[in-house]
């Protein structure tokens, strides 16, 4: 059964087996907020953008948004080196979240032909 | 700091580090802490059950009170008419059941049954008292969150009982509280039940992250996946199913309450009028999208209610008939198919909406593919019993009752999930016996299964048998004698929600109309009314023996009374906090009976394999 | 028996119990917000076109508050890697940075919730005024008279969902004289839709008599649609910002002690309440674009 032992060694505490620098941490925080600064500040640039229509800034803005998100839970939450059983829950989550959306604006779309007249 | 080294399996021997007051000695805390405010998951899951069976009585006596207005609409309700009226005043005046009074003990009998009684008792009772013990865990995974969910369902019940009391009475736009009918309803019934659902819905959230996290983390050293019992397997399915399926109707309560208090217009549309005038709110909203919020749970809530009674009935089976479980891996991997598909068929209960035909073709599809793992794990537990020594126990009455009438009342949803012949039948008697087939004489009977099976490790004590077969043929008799005949009203066009039985639509009123509802099955009524009373007497002897079991019945001669393999009948009964002295080391799958060259018929799965003999089931 | 893996991973997941119970609330969660931006698509996407609102937030304080959020989301980090570098003083600093910017939060949310609240949208009595037939701005104050004792009385500030008689210390024997609102005047409602497209929008201080005011509302939840899905969703975020500045107070404060305890421990309580931070800052990263820049 040795090599069931989780040991902790005394000496440099370890997460998700890497040493844990503060510094560097301290750096990579920094990285990340510049990077939602800059995504903020896409965003409000696509928002004002003239010569486009609503539903295409819609768009870039989710786009940049997604972006943001993806940032934020993979750095800030450490999702990037999640164990894989956390991502298969999100993954079942995200499927569920598409459908409750995606299958109801379906829904609410789709009519019997000359049914509704707007 | 210290070097702290776990072994494995993990458990502290060396405890440098504890967190202060986590660990009392049991013994010291006084009887506030120890069965009220309890963190041990056997005395939560005592508590829930417990509290559960009083509503699901409470939600039995409100159905008759209505099935007596069914039969005789306008005649004061005998025996508890005047109660009533001293009670509630003016909707029930002269004990007489007025239709408002009809609709909200239509609207509270469906909430509680659902929401108070049924899932508090299949999945946070039965599983909070047996899952850790059968996968070798010492509680729960959080034990505090785990008592913060009970207070939070008992809130959510005074909630719900409180509201009969309000002026105006309690929620009266069915247990789907659909807008805009939830939001014109003049009365504080409505916002009373959407606070209750919001600590409902929190009190099955919390249950449902404890439950995934203690399976996921806390089972035994040696207790792989494909060893889990089937119950385990059904609790973390529906776990799932809570977890998911929840928020979504959270949202949508959250939004009717806004609708409610805050004049918002979530749900009502423009041009909404309320009694003949314009109401005053903005509009812009959609009712229909109240129905899809709502069905996006409600569809696998209705999962939730029936997958924990599969489990207990797959262990009661396996336990009596001496012989593994046919299909093990179908049954795993069916439930899991159960599970993911509940997600992706909700709109079948959306059909007349007005849908179009490419989405109603689409959750059609579906509904139908759900119905092909839900019928693999009937027939596994079918085939299960072929070839097998079946003892006839009150625990096995119920389960191998529950597989016909599960088998019924899941063929006549066939019907209900395919559009066209929905069409007829939506919103008719027939939904109503199709699916409390599935719910009464289905989980409720599992339930019952349960009850009987696990009372001998809470108490130390069985059952009386015969008052069992008593219980057991009185509630098989009555049930199909109140259920069978709705599938007639049903299928002749009988409505649901009718306060007065539908005696405006009957031949009677209008001789010699076209499509009114005949004479004989306006007759039903009456005979559901006796059979549904004669249901009640059958619950009797059981309530009696439950209570009186527990100091007189006859003391169970060791651990494991029924010759069991899962682990909860080879702790000590009842399991002292801890459950397990040492934790125990699993060697094998979870149905081993009848292993040929063993000296018991059962083998348990913690026990090891004796050296010189081969292994019984090889290592995972 | 203790309850493993409280503290230290199970070796075959990698992972403690109370992350495995955050990333199954969390999931939950994200379905609970993914409900209200479904009702929030289909409500748009239902609305006929020209009626959506556009330009009703201010947008400088929104993205300070995006801007403060993400701040606090990095401190919350940081005050987790000080407990892992078990440099507790650095922990106190950051959560107690995390704790001023979510205050700061609601104090922006809460200035803004005041202004929609005391903006207000008057329907004149028809062709009674230069201007047009709708007032539209923020209430400066109103004047109630008795019309036996012509005694008056002046209200500075109005709380309410529409218009009512008088509110607080007056008796229902006043009328209401004129209010003064600083704002302008507009002949449809569809002008005071899409406020992006308007240039140069002049407010100035309006006194309108109270027998022209046919009824006026507030620019509450009841308005339209696009403001119930406003204060409902920043709400139920606002709500869960309060949730977790209580439990990292918690932390910051009383909960302390164990860290003397079982420094590990305490630090995978951090991590864990940091995540549940995290999310909100997530929610907020969506809710941000979607309800101040479409």
């Amino acid at each position: 059964m040795d090599e069931l032992k989780t040991a902790k060694p005394a000496g440099e505490p370890e997460v998700h087996g890497h040493a844990v620098d503060f510094n560097n941490y301290l750096r990579r925080c920094a990285y990340v907020f510049v990077a939602v600064l800059c995504a903020v500040s896409l965003m409000l640039v696509a928002s004002y953008l003239p010569h486009f229509d609503w539903p295409a800034k819609v768009a870039m803005i989710l786009v940049v948004a997604c972006t943001n998100a993806f940032v934020v839970a993979g750095f800030l939450m450490h999702l990037i080196s999640e164990k894989k059983m956390i991502y298969t829950l999100l993954a079942f989550t995200v499927f569920f979240f598409a459908g409750l959306i995606g299958l109801t604006v379906w829904a609410m779309q789709d009519f019997p032909a000359g049914t509704v007249t707007h | 700091m210290e070097t702290i080294v776990h072994e494995f399996p993990p458990y502290r021997e060396h405890e440098t580090a504890r967190e202060p007051e986590s660990h009392e000695h049991h013994a010291d805390m006084g009887f506030w802490r120890k069965y009220i405010f309890s963190s041990d998951h056997k005395i939560i899951g005592i508590q829930y059950g417990f509290t559960a069976l009083c509503f699901m009585l409470f939600g039995f006596f409100l159905m008759l009170m209505m099935r007596w207005q069914i039969a005789h609409p306008g005649a004061p309700i005998p025996v508890v008419g005047p109660l009533l009226a001293r009670l509630l005043g003016q909707p029930a005046a002269n004990g007489v059941m007025s239709p408002e009074l009809y609709n909200s003990f239509g609207a509270m009998h469906g909430t509680i049954m659902v929401f108070l009684a049924i899932v508090p008792l299949a999945f946070a009772a039965f599983g909070n008292y047996v899952v850790p013990l059968m996968i070798g865990a010492p509680d729960m995974a959080f034990p505090r969150v785990n008592m913060a969910s009970y207070q939070a369902y008992v809130l959510g019940g005074i909630v719900m009982l409180v509201s009969f009391f309000i002026p105006g009475g309690a929620a009266q736009a069915g247990w789907t509280s659909y807008s805009p009918l939830a939001t014109s309803i003049p009365t504080d019934g409505q916002l009373f039940w959407i606070i209750g659902m919001v600590l409902l819905i929190t009190s099955s959230l919390l249950g449902a992250v404890n439950f995934i996290a203690t399976i996921i983390q806390l089972r035994a050293p040696g207790m792989t996946w494909m060893r889990l019992p089937f119950f385990v397997w059904a609790q973390f399915v529906t776990a799932f199913l809570l977890l998911l399926a929840f928020p979504p109707l959270e949202a949508a309560a959250v939004m009717q309450l806004m609708d409610n208090a805050a004049h918002t217009s979530f749900f009502l549309p423009t041009g909404l009028a309320v009694g003949g005038q314009l109401a005053h709110v903005s509009g812009g909203g959609s009712p229909l999208l109240w129905q899809h919020l709502f069905w996006f749970l409600g569809h696998p809530e209705v999962y939730v209610l029936i997958l924990p009674g599969m489990g207990i009935v797959c262990e009661i089976i396996a336990n009596n008939t001496r012989k593994p479980i046919w299909g093990y891996k179908s049954l795993v991997y069916s439930v899991l198919v159960v599970g993911f598909l509940s997600f992706i068929v909700w709109a079948h209960h959306m059909y007349l909406t007005g849908m179009g035909t490419k989405i109603a073709t689409f959750f059609q599809a579906t509904t139908m593919m759900i119905s092909i793992p839900s019928v693999i794990i009937l027939t596994c537990l079918f085939i299960s019993l072929w070839g097998g020594s079946i003892r006839f126990n009150t625990p096995m009455l119920f389960a191998l009752g529950f597989l016909p009438m599960f088998g019924i009342g899941g063929l006549t949803g066939l019907p209900l999930g395919l559009a066209p012949t929905d069409i007829p039948l939506h919103d008719t008697y027939y939904v109503i016996a199709h699916f409390h087939y599935v719910v009464a004489p289905g989980t409720i009977f599992a339930l019952f299964a349960g009850i009987y099976y696990w009372f001998p490790k809470m108490t130390g004590r069985r059952m009386n048998e015969f008052w069992g077969r008593v219980h057991f043929w009185g509630s098989l008799v009555f049930m199909n004698l109140v259920f069978m005949p709705m599938f007639a009203q049903g299928m002749q066009g009988m409505l649901r929600r009718m306060a007065d039985g539908g005696a405006n639509y009957s031949a009677a009123r209008v001789p010699g109309a076209l499509n009114t509802l005949p004479n004989d099955i306006m007759a039903l009524h009456v005979w559901i009314l006796w059979a549904a009373m004669a249901l009640g007497v059958a619950q009797i002897p059981f309530i009696i023996n439950l209570f009186w079991s527990i100091g007189h019945g006859e003391k169970v001669r060791n651990d494991n009374p029924w010759g069991a393999t899962t682990l909860e009948w080879q702790a000590p009964t009842p399991p002292p906090h801890g459950n397990f002295a040492e934790p125990p080391q699993i060697y094998r799958g979870p149905y081993e009976y009848s292993v040929p060259g063993h000296a018991t018929d059962f083998t348990p799965q913690n026990e090891p394999d004796r050296p010189g003999t081969p292994a019984f089931s090889p290592a995972p | 028996m203790e309850i493993p893996y409280a503290v230290y991973p199970r070796p075959d997941t990698g992972i403690y119990n109370a992350k495995v119970g955050i990333w199954l609330f969390l999931a939950s969660e994200v379905m609970l917000f993914g409900a209200l931006f479904s009702a929030y698509v289909l409500i748009r996407v239902g609305t006929p076109p020209g009626e959506w609102p556009h330009g009703w937030q201010n947008v400088t304080l929104g993205t300070l508050n995006t801007l403060v959020l993400a701040l606090s989301a990095i401190t919350t980090l940081m005050a987790w890697v000080a407990c892992k570098v078990r440099q507790f003083g650095k922990f106190k600093f950051f959560h107690g940075c995390t704790l001023l910017l979510a205050l700061t939060f609601l104090c922006i949310k809460g200035f803004e919730y005041d202004d929609h609240l005391t903006h207000y949208e008057i329907h004149l009595t028809a062709g009674s005024n230069a201007g047009g037939s709708i007032a539209d701005g923020h209430f400066e104050s109103a004047i109630y008279m008795n019309p036996e004792t012509k005694g008056q009385v002046e209200k500075k500030s109005f709380c309410g969902m529409s218009f009512a008689t008088v509110a607080g210390g007056v008796t229902n024997n006043y009328q209401l004289a004129s209010v003064s609102i600083d704002g302008r005047y507009v002949n449809n409602e569809e002008q005071l839709i899409d406020l992006r497209a308007q240039k140069d929008i002049k407010e100035t201080e309006i006194k309108i008599p109270g027998s022209e005011v046919k009824d006026m509302q507030s620019y509450g939840p009841w308005h339209n649609d696009y403001l119930a899905l406003y204060f409902t969703m920043t709400a139920l975020h606002a709500l869960h910002i309060l949730g977790g500045s209580i439990v990292i107070g918690y932390l910051w404060g009383p909960g302390r002690r164990l860290w003397k305890v079982d420094p590990e421990h305490f630090t995978n309580r951090v991590e864990v309440s940091g995540l549940f931070w995290h999310f909100v800052d997530l929610v907020w990263i969506f809710l941000f674009p979607v309800l101040y820049l479409t």
